[in-house]
């Protein structure tokens, strides 16, 4: 008798650990497109989220589209390609407009970018209303494998994993192979240096705020296979990726990798034994805890300066 | 080459430079030389463009470039190696170089570099910061090298040096003059090192030029005296 609820308790933590593998993934392509701001341009992008919700409405436009021609089946991963594209433009207008005139400000900033947050809600809601939505996702998305007795896996959440980890190779190949790489890599150690030695540091400003705008478009997209979108989805998700960003060590990809994969966890594994509420309590308090042992976060360079 | 002409810069509200007017000819090397704080390093920043030019002109072939930001500094042809080398400490070696390279080299460090600096070779794959002083010096001069510069700015380049590298230092710098064709202008403490590479000489006492003398017509004793306090 005790052995069987043993064994169904350990299932469902399974099932609890492999949802929790589904916010690891959302809230690691949000990192990561904070983190390269951040790290490029010392921007904390307080509108980071409503960038997230502008891929999701993208995805939920396209699956409307998809569904009067018929091609739901197919129609998912381009909507993860104009996710990131419809982002990153937005992006790249926004740090024309608005940020590169705040460089320095940390504080300006960090104030009107938040400000841009609430805009960006307000016509989440004028256009597509207060009420949430979920884009038709095709079949193949949403059934489940079973790896063994009483454990089901959704295809969603394999599919979203296998994304982020797409995307994070990518962003690191791009960041330790391109050009682009090298030249954020130097901005980000030494601005006026770089400059002095012939980079376009605005150039590469403006490249990287559309990327990480770019990247929560992507995040934003996969979302939708695990939840539903309203104007202030964005936001909710905005403190768990500065979590991951602070705790991992804005500095490092590792760190934002191993810290969004705690964090994810954590919050989902005790969401399971706790009340929802408790449980990002509890994740809060040990992230602090740790940050005043270790301040720099997780993971950092190891190099004379 | 370089012409600059009345030119004035600083920092804020005080002023550093007080109207400098100097050329610096094809394959020429012009020495600056001047105490602690008498603006050689302000004067080499607003060259690059780190600190703004408040008045005058910096014309390179003929191109005004004092309006212009560092990077089309850098595009028409001046290249910059700071005081205190200031390479990128996390960044290896070969990266430290590929930063100087412009698009269209395909990021690939051309091989003079390396026959230049065969050391640079075979600490490609270290990081930056890890190399010694010397090294470092060595990696500045080839990040700024590989931009193709029609002019070199190299400020204070002995600064912290030992005396036999500082010759070693000198005869690497006409090497690349005379194989890059280019000019290189030099702010510098160290007389004989000066006596060694400069084919003029300046020197700069609070913001403005006091002396100037031909390498064959210097007179080291009253050049002494100027750098002494
Ligand atoms: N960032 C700064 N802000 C304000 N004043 C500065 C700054 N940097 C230098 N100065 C001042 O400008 C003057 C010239 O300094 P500069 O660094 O150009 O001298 P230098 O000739 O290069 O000296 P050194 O031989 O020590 O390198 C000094 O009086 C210095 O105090
Ligand atoms: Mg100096």
């Amino acid at each position: 008798m005790s052995e069987t609820t043993s064994a169904e308790f350990f299932a469902t933590l399974l099932m609890q650990g492999f949802a929790g593998i589904s916010l690891f993934s959302v809230l690691l392509l949000m990192a990561l497109g904070l983190a390269i701001i951040f790290g490029q341009m010392g921007v904390i992008n307080m509108a980071h989220g409503e960038f997230m919700a502008i891929g999701s409405y993208t995805t939920y436009i396209l699956s409307v589209l998809a569904s009067e021609q018929g091609w739901l089946d197919i129609y998912f991963p381009f909507s993860l390609i104009a996710a990131f594209i419809v982002a990153g433009v937005a992006g790249y207008l926004l740090e024309i407009v608005l940020i590169r005139h705040l460089y320095q400000r940390p504080l300006d900033t960090l104030l009107a970018t938040w400000g841009v947050s609430l805009i960006l809600q307000q016509i989440f809601r004028s256009v597509f209303g207060a009420r949430e939505v979920s884009p038709e996702l095709p079949e193949w998305i949403m059934g489940s494998v079973q790896p063994g007795e009483g454990i089901d896996i959704p295809v969603n959440g394999l599919f979203v994993l296998g994304l982020a980890g797409l995307v994070t190779a990518g962003v690191a190949l791009m960041m330790f192979r391109s050009r682009w790489g090298l030249q954020v890599r130097a901005t980000s150690q030494n601005r006026l240096i770089a400059g002095a030695v012939g980079i376009d540091t605005q150039q590469v400003d403006r490249i990287t705020f559309a990327l990480g705008c770019g990247l929560a478009g992507v995040a934003g997209a996969a979302f939708t296979t695990i939840a539903s979108t309203g104007p202030t989805s964005g936001s909710l998700y905005i403190v768990d990726t500065f979590l991951v960003v602070v705790f991992g060590g804005a500095a490092s990809m590792v760190g934002t990798l191993a810290s969004a994969f705690t964090i994810g966890q954590a919050q989902s594994i005790l969401e399971f034994l706790m009340t929802g509420s408790m449980a990002k309590v509890l994740t809060l308090v040990t992230v602090v805890g740790l940050l005043m042992m270790r301040p720099e976060g997780l993971f950092t360079a190891k190099v004379r300066r | 080459m370089l012409e600059v002409r009345n030119l004035h810069a600083g920092y804020g509200q005080s002023e550093v430079i007080h109207g400098l007017d100097f050329t610096v000819g094809d394959s020429e090397i012009l020495a600056v030389m001047g105490r602690n704080g008498m603006g050689k390093t302000t004067l080499f920043k607003s060259l690059i463009g780190i600190v703004p030019v408040r008045s005058g002109s910096i014309q390179l072939k003929g191109q005004e470039l004092s309006g212009e930001e560092s990077f089309r500094r850098v595009r028409h042809g001046l290249a910059y190696v700071p005081q205190g080398r200031l390479i990128f400490p996390t960044l290896t070696v070969e990266e430290n170089i590929r930063t100087g390279l412009d698009a269209a080299s395909g990021g690939t460090v051309p091989d003079y570099v390396y026959g230049i600096f065969p050391v640079l070779h075979d600490m490609r794959k270290r990081r930056g910061g890890n190399l010694s002083g010397g090294q470092q010096q060595q990696l500045a001069i080839a990040r700024a090298l590989v931009s193709n510069p029609s002019v070199l700015l190299l400020d204070e380049p002995t600064e912290g040096i030992q005396p036999s590298i500082i010759k070693e230092l000198a005869r690497t710098l006409k090497r690349i003059r005379d194989l890059r064709q280019l000019s290189i202008l030099v702010s510098e403490q160290v007389l004989s090192f000066t006596l060694e590479i400069a084919d003029r000489l300046l020197v700069i006492e609070k913001g403005h030029f006091v002396h100037e003398s031909r390498r064959e017509d210097v007179d080291a004793d009253s050049i002494a005296r100027y750098l002494s306090v």
